[in-house]
């Protein structure tokens, strides 16, 4: 590896280098920098002329100084190790470890920017994942491969949720266990621990590999964190054949270090001050879920993101929506009506599920009957706005059954515990009592030998 | 004057890079950088100076890297071998690329577009001594067993006389099919640039509907053969699903369905079902028609931005068969936001939302594209353009969504909160419009002479409804008299029984239009009667009685197309049932 040192820094602003270029520079290769006192930071090349080199620094650029800091170029793209020995692990951002333990030892280094997977590669995702959590396997059913973020805002309980998939994921007809990658970005330490204690209870830390870029880490670190965790899963994956379920937490957070070096590098921001290339960049992170064709293992993605004020048109929220598989959204309104977990029913939604629910699956009847409960609860929430106008007793009986089933769908179906573990035929037969309680003239969406079935023979 | 140019890079940003000692060299000509030899286009040329845009990966660039130009545009090549094709942006294979290059798409990797080696049984059509000119089809393979690929004259080549013409031979796509007096010798394959328009002799009038079995778009929102349409809506709403849907059951010859910059899965849904789903009409498999250039979110942008290109120039090359071409485009919004990711390096001024100020001029280009036109050999081609529009936060007043409006005639406008109740497809009755109704409204008259009138009727229910729907909520429904109920209750029937079509029902999935048009006279039929026995005095709730409504509701998935007369029958029950009704009530 030639490694060659540049003195001649210009400028330094927030975690951006400009330095006068006197090596011989690649784009976007890794580069270290070093302080007068020779402590050094990992960055890498953004953009390179032949007069100069604008670098950005993962760490802190605060101590450095124009005189004494210098720049050593690597000629590589930004890697990390990876090995089996990974698992059971704890790293920081850029894949050095947190743990106290010397890095793993292997000869094997990845690119953490990965590659496009070819489209004519991938396998199309079908097997459905139980969670045990009927909101989840029942409306917005979780496929293997899937990338289906949670949705959530300040103080809603969306790490107690994400444990309890990562705790209760299986397959319906397999025992294989998943494996887990946890990337945490801004998070606090505490939320770090509460999935360390999670997976410590059911046994499976040695089965999980975490990235962890705290709140107090620099803010630029995150950008790496969820790279290294996905070139983790998908070594593991597609190189060990495991089956891997990444949780990345906060995207929020990634996203705002990604504004901050846009914004310090000037560029011209679309909305909310984001970059224009936003999409792109988070496309580059939810894209490597999946499964390849004639490879064993899966990434499957969870990643959680506060939408700030609560807004699912914040461009976070927006175009992450608008890049994974769906979406479950929480709900402050439901959070405060004592639900868990309180997924909001309606903007929630699994594009995989057409595939992977029904006959030799899940059950013949799941998608009737999901279907059924979306408009069934839809009307509910029309009614309710209907009730609030016109006060309750104006309303037709009908409207009235249809308020009991709404309180019913939340209290009994959405709400259950952080422990309790549904199958995914208690799921749906939780479903058919709710339908019950409306005339079957309202079940225009279930097929007439779904309800002969399941609410004569059986009811 | 050497044809090969070689400049060395001095500047790189991304996938924009710069390059000296490129005088020779011409604007819009591919060039190949590096050891690995990238792809990349000129996108700007100041004396010596190149500014390329690179359509790989291009991490470990290095300033001083080689540029090499062969003074050719950025072309795709065009012969037999490209339908069930799955290109990139650039018109990579990707099937190839996956068996020479694995896995991962690595920069570098290369592949010909159509295969050299294979073996097309050639059928000439025309004779030797004929005088042919660009575009003139004088031969043909049978590509697959759905569409028969004319090998035609390029369109720059000068005409002339036949000298030779092959007999009935089996050919690859680079050996000589036929020579001219003139000089040249045609192949069956040939390069077009992806940036310029293929030629055709006029454009002509639009008159027939591009039938797409959804019965919210080909019932009320119609789109003509040639014509362009937009689908907008926020992230679930269903433009991808609708897309799929028109790829599969719509009347085109061929489909070219462009993924730009979307999901790598939803490329893959569609390689996984299109060879299984049979076309109703020739009973092949949907594949047979079928190209796909899928440039997903994360391969690399500035080969998002040139990918419709390469699809358009691919349609065209069909259209000039005599064949009605259906492209889909999901979505132009990841194409725009490439040209302005692409702006934003170039540091050009920007304007709304640092969109580039050229953004509508773009899009007018690509919508132009579309047409219904008489080709070269006097027969008429088409090209119907559907392309998705992913504006941000759902809100359509954002700068592609208002752009594209400008550029095309029928806009299908996605309806969140329709889309949350599971109401699919969620295009919006009350916020789409099509300008096509009168063009096209000849052919609904042939299906059905009353249909037109049945169906303004219906679209007045749905309007009334909506404004009625304001007084309930203020008052709730009962204060309302029967006769504005009804109202309610055939609008409800109209969306749950005919505008609600699931794509994934068996049977629903695909509405011929005789079961369209039938179908909505069963609803109307229902509601004239409803309407009449009202008038004499009946309680709405003796109508309901009748069990009527909830078996309407169910026709869409109980009757299939193959079984419209049922639908028939069913107007004369709806009759029956009134009548005994009435009996009750007659003074
Ligand atoms: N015509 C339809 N029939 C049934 N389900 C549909 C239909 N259109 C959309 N959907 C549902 O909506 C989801 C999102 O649709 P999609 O087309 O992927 O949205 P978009 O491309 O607008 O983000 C699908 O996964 C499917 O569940
Ligand atoms: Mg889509």
């Amino acid at each position: 590896m030639i490694k060659i040192e540049s003195l001649g820094l210009k400028k330094i602003e927030g975690p951006i280098l400009m330095l006068e270029k006197n090596a011989d520079v690649k784009y976007d290769e890794v580069v270290r920098v070093f302080d007068e006192k020779r402590n050094s930071q990992i960055g890498k090349v953004l953009s390179v002329n032949e007069k100069s080199v604008v670098v950005q620094v993962f760490g802190n650029t605060s101590g450095l100084t124009i005189k004494d800091t210098s720049v050593e170029f690597l000629g590589i793209p930004m890697t990390i190790p990876v090995g089996r020995d990974m698992l059971g692990r704890v790293f920081n951002g850029l894949g050095e470890p947190f743990d106290g333990l010397p890095q793993i030892f292997t000869g094997d280094y990845r690119d953490v920017n990965g590659a496009a997977l070819n489209p004519y590669i991938r396998e199309y995702p079908r097997d459905f994942i139980q969670t045990g959590i009927s909101v989840i396997d029942g409306l917005t059913t979780l496929i293997r491969g899937q990338k289906l973020p949670i949705f959530s805002g300040n103080g809603l309980p969306h790490n107690v949720l994400a444990a309890q998939i990562a705790r209760q994921a299986t397959l319906k007809n397999a025992t294989e266990e998943f494996t887990v990658v946890f990337a945490g970005m801004g998070v606090k330490y505490d939320v770090a621990k509460y999935f360390i204690d999670n997976f410590e209870r059911s046994g499976v830390l040695s089965n999980v590999v975490m990235y962890l870029s705290l709140a107090d880490a620099p803010s630029v670190e995150r950008l790496l964190t969820p790279r290294a965790a996905l070139t983790a899963a998908e070594y593991l994956a597609y190189d060990l054949g495991m089956h891997v379920l990444v949780i990345m937490t906060d995207m929020t957070n990634y996203c705002e270090a990604l504004r901050e070096v846009s914004t310090t590098r000037g560029q011209i921001p679309s909305r909310k001050g984001y970059p224009g290339y936003l999409y792109s960049d988070l496309a580059s992170l939810y894209e490597r879920a999946g499964r390849i064709k004639n490879k064993k293992g899966s990434i499957t993605q969870i990643p959680i993101l506060s939408m700030p004020n609560d807004d699912i048109t914040h461009p976070i929220p927006d175009l992450t929506g608008y890049i994974t598989e769906g979406q479950i959204v929480l709900e402050r309104e439901l959070f405060q009506k004592n639900v868990y977990p309180p997924v909001a029913g309606l903007p929630s939604l699994s594009r995989l599920m057409k595939d992977g629910i029904g006959e030799g699956m899940t059950r013949e009847d799941h998608k009737d009957v999901s279907s059924q409960l979306f408009a069934c609860y839809a009307k509910v929430k029309e009614i309710r706005a209907l009730a609030s106008v016109i006060g309750e007793e104006e309303l037709s009986d009908l409207d009235r059954k249809y308020l009991d089933f709404g309180n019913d769908f939340e209290n009994k179906f959405l709400s259950q515990g952080y422990e309790e573990n549904r199958t995914i035929e208690a799921t749906l037969d939780l479903a058919w009592e709710l339908l019950k309680t409306l005339p079957e003239s309202e079940l225009y969406r279930i097929n007439n030998k779904y309800i002969q079935k399941y609410l004569h023979e059986k009811g | 004057m050497s044809d090969v140019v070689k400049g060395i890079v001095v500047d790189i940003d991304g996938p924009i890079v710069k390059a000296i000692n490129m005088n020779t060299a011409g604007m819009l000509d591919v060039v190949y950088v590096g050891e690995k030899s990238l792809v990349g286009e000129i996108i700007k040329l100041d004396r010596g100076k190149a500014t390329i845009q690179i359509y790989e990966e291009n991490s470990m660039m290095g300033i001083g890297d080689e540029v090499v130009s062969h003074k050719r545009p950025l072309s795709v090549l065009l012969g037999p071998g490209l339908l069930e094709g799955i290109y990139d942006g650039i018109q990579r294979p990707l099937m190839e690329l996956s068996r020479t290059g694995g896995n991962f798409l690595l920069p570098g990797v290369k592949a010909d577009p159509i295969s050299f080696d294979k073996k097309w049984k050639f059928v000439p059509i025309a004779k030797k001594g004929d005088l042919v000119s660009a575009g003139t089809k004088i031969g043909y393979v049978d590509e697959t067993a759905l569409v028969r690929h004319f090998i035609m004259i390029p369109p720059d080549t000068k005409s002339g006389k036949i000298d030779y013409i092959s007999g009935e031979e089996d050919k690859t796509v680079l050996e000589t099919v036929a020579k001219l007096d003139n000089g040249a010798e045609i192949k069956m394959a040939h390069y077009w640039s992806v940036r310029k328009p293929r030629p055709y002799k006029e454009r002509l009038s639009m008159n027939r509907p591009l039938i797409t079995g959804q019965r919210v778009i080909d019932m009320f929102f119609p789109i003509a053969r040639g014509g362009t349409a937009a689908i907008p809506g926020g992230f679930g709403t269903g433009k991808t699903m609708t897309q799929h849907a028109l790829a599969k059951w719509s009347d085109a010859d061929i489909i070219v369905y462009i993924g730009c910059g979307e999901r790598g899965n939803e490329m893959t849904d569609v390689l996984n079902e299109f060879p299984h789903l049979i076309d109703p009409k020739s009973k092949q498999p949907l594949m047979k028609r079928t190209i796909l250039i899928a440039n997903t979110s994360n391969m690399p942008v500035a080969a998002r931005e040139v990918s419709i290109y390469t699809g358009v120039t691919i349609a065209e090359y069909f259209r000039d068969m005599g064949y009605n071409v259906a492209i889909m485009a999901d979505s132009t919004s990841r194409w725009a936001e490439a040209l302005r990711e692409l702006s934003g390096r170039l540091e050009e001024m920007p304007a709304e939302e640092g969109f580039p100020a050229y953004l509508p001029t773009r899009l007018a280009e690509f919508y132009e594209r579309a047409g219904l036109i008489r080709t070269a050999n006097d027969e008429e081609g088409s090209i119907s353009i559907i392309g998705a529009v992913s504006p941000p936060g759902g809100d359509f007043s954002e700068p592609v969504t208002q752009h594209t409006k400008r550029f095309i005639r029928c806009f299908w406008a996605l309806d969140k909160s329709l889309a949350n109740a599971r109401h699919y497809p969620s295009i919006s009755w009350l916020d789409s419009y099509s300008e096509y109704n009168d063009e096209i409204k000849e052919y609904w008259n042939g299906v059905d002479a009353d249909i037109l009138n049945v169906r303004a009727e219906a679209m007045t229910i749905l309007k009334r409804e909506e404004r009625l729907a304001q007084i309930v909520k203020l008052v709730g429904p009962d204060s309302l008299p029967d006769s504005q109920r009804l109202i309610l209750l055939v609008a409800d029937l109209l969306k749950k029984g005919y505008l609600q079509q699931s794509a994934f029902d068996e049977v629903d999935m695909y509405s011929t239009p005789k079961k369209q048009s039938l179908l909505l006279k069963v609803i109307m039929n229902f509601y004239w009667s409803s309407e009449n026995t009202l008038k004499l005095g009946t309680p709405l709730i003796k109508i309901r009685e009748l069990g009527l409504v909830d078996e309407i509701a169910k026709l869409k998935s109980t009757v299939s197309n193959d079984n419209t007369e049922e639908l028939e029958n069913y107007i004369f029950k709806i009759k029956d049932k009134f009548d005994e009704l009435m009996k009750f009530y007659k003074v």
